[in-house]
């Protein structure tokens, strides 16, 4: 059944979208969804990740040796987030104080190995680059959508602007651990509801 | 054997392809990220101490040898003033390092005034060092040579109420870069001069 580089693309965004439809990286998805700046910021670092480590695994794919493709998915990812940590070092300093240990993190989000192991390690360079930017962004919006929830709720605010003006009280358990739990339930449970049909 | 080589060879090619990609992207960006380094976390201290200087100190830096350590100065520029200075050192705090920014006039010798850059102070007490500008207010006009210290110790800062071992700190912060300064005076006041050419 091959998809069209477009259908494999598109999947990424409602089908097989991350954090919803696979539950997968959701450590990421907790611990950074504060505000939605933070949540774009470390889905676009991932989707950079992935959309490299899956363009690099898909044209090596004929030369990596199955025995030890693991090690070579690891340190073509590596590779990736390193890149993305001094870029963003240099290019966007606060966005990188306010993600910190997170970004090296990425290397062990098993949504980018997956990705490689399952998707690039068996389909051609053009699919594999459809399918990396097509997960991130999902995974992006995933984590956009989860950000706004909880930086509305727990702090009154989207992207730094008041939107409830002063007298809104903050409900400052979403903007905690278990907020970011219990949001991410009930935002689960809303895309199976509308996902059955 | 040829599966070994193989194994060998693609692991050994691909990493050392990596890491030099890596090296490569950090030497261009490590200037980048130094000044990132240094607007973010320093800047505000620098910023607030040089008010109305008509150049960017952060910018018009340079590092001068001092026993077994470099110290970074920044160089402060006016229209209508002597140029002046600024150094960090550290104090000990209640909760580890305090860094404190201080600006000396080159010409006077005295501290034009002091910032609080680095601490892990406890918030709402030894964190108003750097919070309230009446206490780093009361650096400005003292001598450089001479050791700075709170009243309890028989100097004339006022040391923050609850705070005592934070406010010591500083004053020890600013007393070593005063003695710093007036040890290595004529080697910075040879340096500020090619800058005011």
């Amino acid at each position: 059944m091959a998809k069209s580089i477009g259908q494999e693309f598109v999947k990424g965004l409602w089908d097989e979208i991350p954090p919803f439809r696979l539950v997968l990286g959701l450590c990421p998805v907790l611990a950074v969804t504060k505000t939605v700046q933070d949540g774009v910021g470390m889905g676009m670092a991932t989707t950079f990740v992935l959309f490299g480590s899956n363009l690099l695994v898909s044209s090596l794919r004929k030369i990596i040796p199955p025995k030890v493709r693991i090690a070579c998915f690891i340190i073509v990812i590596a590779t990736f987030v390193t890149m993305v940590e001094l870029l963003m070092q240099a290019f966007a300093y606060p966005l990188f104080l306010s993600l910190g240990i997170f970004i090296p993190l990425i290397v062990v989000n098993c949504i980018v190995l997956g990705r490689s192991e399952a998707f690039a390690y068996k389909n051609g360079v053009l699919p594999s680059m459809a399918d990396g930017l097509g997960i991130g962004l999902g995974f992006t919006m995933s984590l956009g959508a989860l950000g706004a929830v909880r930086e509305l709720l727990g702090n009154g605010t989207l992207l730094g602007a008041s939107v409830f003006g002063p007298s809104f009280e903050p409900f400052k358990f979403m903007v905690e651990a278990p907020g970011a739990f219990v949001c991410l339930g009930l935002m689960l449970a809303i895309m199976n509801l509308v996902g059955k049909k | 054997m040829r599966e070994m080589i193989k194994m060998v060879v693609v692991l050994t090619v691909l990493s050392a392809f990596s890491g030099g990609l890596l090296a490569a992207i950090r030497n261009n960006t490590q200037d980048k990220i130094e000044m990132q380094q240094l607007t973010f976390v320093k800047g505000p201290a620098i910023k607030d101490i040089f008010e109305g200087a008509k150049n960017d100190p952060i910018q018009d830096r340079f590092t001068v040898q001092d026993g077994d350590t470099e110290r970074t100065v920044f160089v402060a520029l006016y229209d209508d003033k002597a140029p002046a200075v600024a150094m960090e050192d550290y104090g000990k705090g209640y909760g580890g390092d305090v860094g404190v920014m201080v600006g000396i006039d080159v010409e006077a010798g005295t501290v034009i005034g002091a910032g609080v850059t680095t601490h892990a102070e406890t918030p709402g007490m030894g964190a108003r060092a750097k919070e309230d500008p009446a206490f780093a207010a009361q650096f400005r006009g003292k001598d450089a040579a001479t050791p700075i210290r709170v009243t309890g110790d028989g100097g004339e800062i006022n040391a923050i109420a609850g705070a005592t071992i934070t406010s010591r700190a500083v004053s020890a912060a600013a007393t070593k870069v005063g003695e710093a300064y007036t040890r290595l005076k004529p080697e910075i006041q040879d340096k500020v001069k090619e800058f005011t050419k």
